[in-house]
C-alpha cells in the first residue's frame, strides 16, 4: 500500500469513461443479472435430470437449430456493430459512432422477431410440461433483457445524435455497451443449455 | 476539444467558515415537503431506514406477543389456526425481510460516508430509490395482512402447501410479489454500498485501513448481488405456477419438484443470514474497541473472516435440507461445510474476547449491548454447529430447538449489536446523548427477557415440540417452559420499549454531545453532531486505521499522518473525489447529482406494475412498465452539469 497520498495535480472532471460512478454500478448490475440466469439454468438442468416420460424433455424432441443458430450469429453481430461504435467516439468519430448503434438496434429487433417466428412454431405451450414452462420462462427472461437493451441502445443513440459525446465525454456510451454485451453472452449459455445439451444426451 | 478542458487542479486547504457557508447553500435539502419527497442526503435516508426498520419491528414483536400468549399454555384458543399461520408468517417474514436486513442498510447508509471521510454515497438516487421501494414492498406485504390475506405459510413458504391448489386465496400471491419488489430495493442498495466502496474512500483510505463495519456491510452487498436474484426468481417461478399454470413446483406429475423450491429458496436464505449479521459484527467490531480503549486485536483476520465467512456460507444452504431425503454424499458436503464456517466465526469471537481482555474497559450501555452480542453469538453458533451436524439435525430439525437456535443468532447477532449502535452513534444522528441509567436498565431487562424467553425453547425442542404448532396437548410436559417462555418474551417486549422510550425522552432533552463524546478514533467523530449536508468542510486525508487515535498510538512522523480537517477542497458546485479501488489514490472529481424526484417515480411506478401483476390487470403493467422506462430515461439524461456531454463542466 502506497503510504503517502498525492493530493497535488490536476484530475479529471466528471464522467471519464471507465471512471465514471455509472460504469461501476452497471458491472454490478450485470453480475446480479449473471446470477439471475446462473439461478435460471440451474432450474433447468434441475429438472432435467428428474425422471421424465420419454419424449417430454425436451418437450416434442431435441429443439431445431434452423431459426436459433442463424439468430445466435445475429445476435453476436450486434455486439460487433456496438464495439466498434464504441471504438470509433474514443476516435471522435460521431457518424460511425452513430452507424454503429444504429445497426446494433437493427440487429437486436431482428433477433426479436426471428425469436417470435421461434415461438411461433413450437407445438407446445408455457403450461404444457415443466420443459415447456422452463424453454418459454427462460428464453422469455433473455427476450426482456433483449427489449430492455434495444431501449438503452436506442436511448444513448439519441444522444449520440444530439452530438453529446466525443472522446472524452462517452460513459453513457460504455455502460450502455457494456449491459448489452451481457446480454449477447448469457444468451449463448441459454442457447447452449436448451439446444446442445439435448444433443449431447440431456434428454428423456 | 482537448483533454486539458476537462481537468482541474483541486486546492488544498483547511476548514474554513465562508467554505462551509458555502457548502451549506450548495448541498442543503431545500425545507418543506417537497425537499422531504426528493432528498438524496444519505443521513436523511439512513435515518429513515432506520425509523422504518424499527416500526416493522414493533409490529413483528407485537404479531410474536400475541402468538405466545396463544402458546403459553396447553389447548389455548385465543387464535384459530389460520389466524396463528398469518401471525407467525408474518412475525417471520417481517423481522427477517422487513427489519434485520433494512435496519443494517439504515446504519451503514448514516455511516458510509462519514466513516469513509466522503460527501456521499456513490450513487445518492439510488440511494433514495432503494428506500422507497422498501417502504412500498413493505406496506404491500402489510396490506395483504390488513386485508386479511397475509402470507400464511411460514417465511420460508415451501411448496407443494404453498400451491395454488391447497393455498387458493391471494395471501401467497401477495408474499411472492412483495418479495421480488423487495429484493430490487436490497439489490440496488447492495450495488451502491459496492461501488461506494470501491470509489468514494477518503485519500489514503487504502483496503486496510477502513473500518470493519464496511468490510461487513461490503461483504453482506456482494452476497445480495449474488443471492437475491435466486428468491426473487423462486418466487416468481411460484407466482407463474399459481397464476398461468406453469409447471416448476408441481408435484402433481408435471414434470416439476418441491425441492427446486428449496434449492433455490436456500441458496439465498443462507447467505442471507450472514448477510444480516455481517454488518452487525462490524458495528461491534468498531464500536467495541472504542470501550475496552484499544484498537481491535487482529483487524486483518476479522476482516478476512468476514470475506471468509460469507464465501463459505454460499456453501452451506442444504443444511436445511437434510430431513429431505438427499444422498448421503450431499448430506456429507454441506454438513463439513457448515462444520467448517464455524472456524471463522470463532475468529470475530476470539478478536473481541481479546479485544476485552488486553483493554480497560469502561462498562457504559454500549459497551453492555456489544459484549453481551458475544455470548449469545457463542450460543446461537454452538446450537448452529451442532444441528450442522446430521444425524443431530435429523433428531432436532422442526422443532423448537432450531426456533431457539434462530432467534440466538438474529437477536443475538442483530438486535443486540442494533441497541448497542443506537447508544453509540445516537449522539452523532442527533448532537444528544441516550439516558445512560435508562440505558443500563435497558440493556439488562432486554437480557434477561430475551435469554428468559428464548433459553427455554433449547429444552422444549428437546422434549419434542415441533414448531409451527397453533396448540398443544395437555399433559406433553410443555407447558410450563412455554408459560416461561411467554413471560420472557414480554420481559424482553418491555426492554425494547425502554429502548424507544430513551430515544423519544433524549431526542429532545439528551445532553449535548458534542463531536467525539466517546473519545472514539474513526473519521464520523471529527465531524459536527449531528453532520453538516456536506459531511465534512475538506475532505479529509487518511493514513492510518485510527485517523483520530494516531497522536496517543503511535509515534509517526508528521508526512504520515491523517488530516480530518484538511484535504482536497471540492467547492464548485457539489463535487466529491472519486479514489481508486486499493490505495484510494485521488482518480477523478465526481459531480453528484442533486435532490430528485426521479426516485420517488420511478418507485410508484415499479410498485405499480407490481400490484397490476397482482391484479393481474395487464394494463396496469403495460402502462407502468412505461412509466418506469420513461423515468429511467428522464433519470439519466446525460447533464452539462454532472460533467456528462461534450461541453466542458470546469466552474
Amino acid at each position: 500500500m502506497a503510504d503517502r497520498v498525492a493530493l497535488e495535480g490536476t484530475l479529471p472532471v466528471g464522467a471519464i469513461d471507465t471512471r465514471a460512478s455509472g460504469w461501476w454500478a452497471m458491472i454490478f448490475v450485470v453480475c446480479t443479472e449473471a446470477a439471475l440466469f446462473g439461478y435460471l439454468l440451474f432450474s433447468y438442468f434441475y429438472l432435467a435430470v428428474q425422471p421424465h416420460a420419454p419424449g417430454t424433455f425436451p418437450d416434442s424432441g431435441t429443439p431445431s437449430l434452423t431459426l436459433a443458430l442463424p439468430n445466435t450469429i445475429i445476435l453476436l453481430a450486434s455486439s460487433v456493430a456496438v464495439g466498434w461504435a464504441q471504438f470509433n467516439i474514443q476516435r471522435d468519430d460521431n457518424r460511425r459512432l452513430i452507424i454503429g448503434l444504429a445497426v446494433a438496434v437493427a440487429l437486436g429487433i431482428v433477433f426479436l422477431v426471428v425469436q417470435y417466428f421461434e415461438w411461433e412454431q413450437k407445438p407446445f405451450t408455457l403450461s404444457s410440461t415443466a420443459y415447456s414452462s422452463l424453454y418459454f420462462v427462460i428464453t422469455g427472461f433473455h427476450m426482456m433483457h433483449v427489449v430492455v437493451g434495444v431501449g438503452v441502445l436506442a436511448t444513448v443513440l439519441v444522444w449520440s445524435v444530439l452530438g453529446y459525446f466525443n472522446r472524452v465525454r462517452y460513459a453513457p456510451i460504455h455502460i450502455g455497451a457494456l449491459y448489452w454485451h451481457f446480454v449477447d453472452a448469457v444468451w449463448l449459455a441459454v442457447f447452449f443449455t436448451f439446444y446442445i445439451t439435448p444433443l449431447l444426451g440431456l434428454r428423456a | 476539444m482537448t483533454i486539458s478542458d476537462y481537468t482541474r487542479a483541486p486546492s488544498v486547504g483547511t476548514e474554513q467558515p465562508e467554505l462551509a457557508a458555502r457548502l451549506q447553500k450548495i448541498w442543503e435539502t431545500a425545507p418543506g415537503i417537497g425537499g422531504w419527497l426528493s432528498t438524496v442526503d444519505h443521513k436523511e435516508i439512513g435515518l429513515r431506514y432506520i425509523v422504518t426498520a424499527f416500526a416493522f419491528l414493533i409490529l413483528g414483536g407485537v404479531e410474536a406477543l400475541i402468538f405466545r400468549l396463544q402458546l403459553s399454555w396447553s389447548d389455548r384458543h385465543l387464535l384459530n389456526p389460520e389466524q396463528y399461520d398469518q401471525l407467525f408468517t408474518m412475525h417471520g417474514m417481517t423481522m427477517i425481510f422487513l427489519y434485520a436486513g433494512p435496519v443494517l442498510s439504515g446504519f451503514s447508509n448514516y455511516l458510509w460516508p462519514l466513516l469513509l471521510g466522503s460527501r456521499d454515497m456513490a450513487l445518492p438516487r439510488l440511494n433514495a430509490l432503494s428506500y422507497w421501494i422498501y417502504l412500498f414492498a413493505g406496506i404491500f406485504l402489510y396490506a395483504a395482512f390488513a386485508i386479511g390475506f397475509g402470507p400464511n405459510d411460514g417465511w420460508f413458504n415451501y411448496v407443494p402447501l404453498a400451491a395454488r391448489a391447497y393455498n387458493g386465496g391471494p395471501n401467497i400471491d401477495f408474499y411472492a410479489l412483495g418479495m421480488i419488489l423487495l429484493g430490487i430495493s436490497t439489490t440496488v442498495g447492495a450495488v451502491n454500498f459496492v461501488v461506494t466502496f470501491m470509489r468514494m474512500r477518503a485519500p489514503g483510505m487504502s483496503i486496510n485501513r477502513v473500518p470493519i463495519l464496511i468490510w461487513g456491510t461490503l461483504t453482506a452487498s456482494m452476497a445480495n448481488i449474488f443471492a437475491i436474484p435466486a428468491v426473487s426468481l423462486a418466487f416468481f417461478l411460484l407466482w407463474m405456477d399459481r397464476n398461468v399454470g406453469t409447471h416448476f413446483f408441481d408435484t402433481a406429475g408435471g414434470g416439476g419438484s418441491a425441492l427446486l423450491w428449496q434449492h433455490l429458496f436456500w441458496m439465498f436464505g443462507h447467505p442471507w443470514v450472514y448477510a444480516i449479521v455481517l454488518p452487525a459484527m462490524g458495528m461491534v467490531s468498531d464500536g467495541l474497541p472504542v470501550f475496552c480503549r484499544r484498537p481491535l486485536v487482529g483487524y486483518s483476520a476479522v476482516a478476512l473472516a468476514t470475506v471468509a465467512t460469507m464465501v463459505l456460507g454460499f456453501g452451506v444452504w442444504v443444511h436445511h435440507m437434510f430431513a429431505t431425503g438427499l444422498p448421503n454424499i450431499s448430506l456429507s458436503f454441506f454438513s463439513a461445510a457448515s462444520i467448517i464456517i464455524a472456524v471463522p466465526s470463532a475468529v470475530g469471537v476470539f478478536a473481541w474476547l481479546a479485544t476485552i481482555w488486553t483493554g480497560r474497559p469502561v462498562f457504559t450501555t454500549p459497551f453492555l449491548f456489544f459484549s453481551s452480542f458475544i455470548l449469545l453469538f457463542t450460543i446461537g453458533g454452538v446450537s448452529g454447529f451442532m444441528t450442522g451436524s446430521v444425524p443431530v439435525d435429523w433428531q432436532l430439525t422442526d422443532t423448537y430447538f432450531v426456533v431457539a437456535h434462530i432467534h440466538y443468532v438474529l437477536i443475538g447477532i442483530n438486535v443486540f449489536p442494533v441497541a448497542g449502535a443506537i447508544y453509540f452513534w445516537f449522539p452523532k444522528f442527533t448532537g444528544r446523548m441516550l439516558d445512560e441509567r435508562l440505558g443500563r436498565w435497558n440493556f439488562w431487562t432486554m437480557f434477561v427477557g430475551f435469554n428468559l424467553g428464548f433459553f427455554p425453547m433449547h429444552i422444549s425442542g428437546l422434549l419434542g415440540m415441533p414448531r409451527r404448532v397453533y396448540t398443544y396437548a395437555e399433559g406433553m410436559g410443555w407447558d410450563w417452559i412455554n408459560l416461561i417462555s411467554t413471560i420472557g418474551s414480554f420481559v424482553f417486549a418491555a426492554g425494547v420499549l425502554m429502548l424507544i422510550w430513551n430515544v423519544l425522552k433524549s431526542v429532545r432533552s439528551g445532553a449535548m454531545a458534542g463531536d467525539n463524546p466517546w473519545d472514539a478514533p474513526t473519521l464520523e467523530w471529527a465531524t459536527s453532531s449531528p453532520p453538516p449536508p456536506y459531511n465534512f468542510v475538506v475532505i479529509p486525508t487518511v493514513q492510518s486505521r485510527h485517523p483520530l487515535w494516531e497522536d496517543r498510538l503511535e509515534g509517526r512522523p508528521d508526512e504520515a499522518r491523517s488530516h480530518p480537517h484538511a484535504g482536497l477542497v471540492l467547492e464548485h458546485g457539489r463535487e466529491a473525489i472519486g479514489t481508486d479501488p486499493l490505495d484510494a489514490q485521488p482518480d477523478i472529481i465526481l459531480k453528484m447529482p442533486g435532490d430528485s424526484y426521479a426516485p420517488l417515480v420511478f418507485a410508484i411506478a415499479v410498485t405499480a406494475i407490481f400490484i397490476g401483476l397482482l391484479l393481474l390487470a395487464w394494463w396496469l403493467v403495460a402502462v407502468a412498465f412505461v412509466g418506469v422506462a420513461a423515468t429511467t430515461i428522464v433519470w439519466l439524461w446525460p447533464e452539462r452539469a454532472l460533467g456528462e456531454t461534450r461541453e466542458p463542466a470546469n466552474g
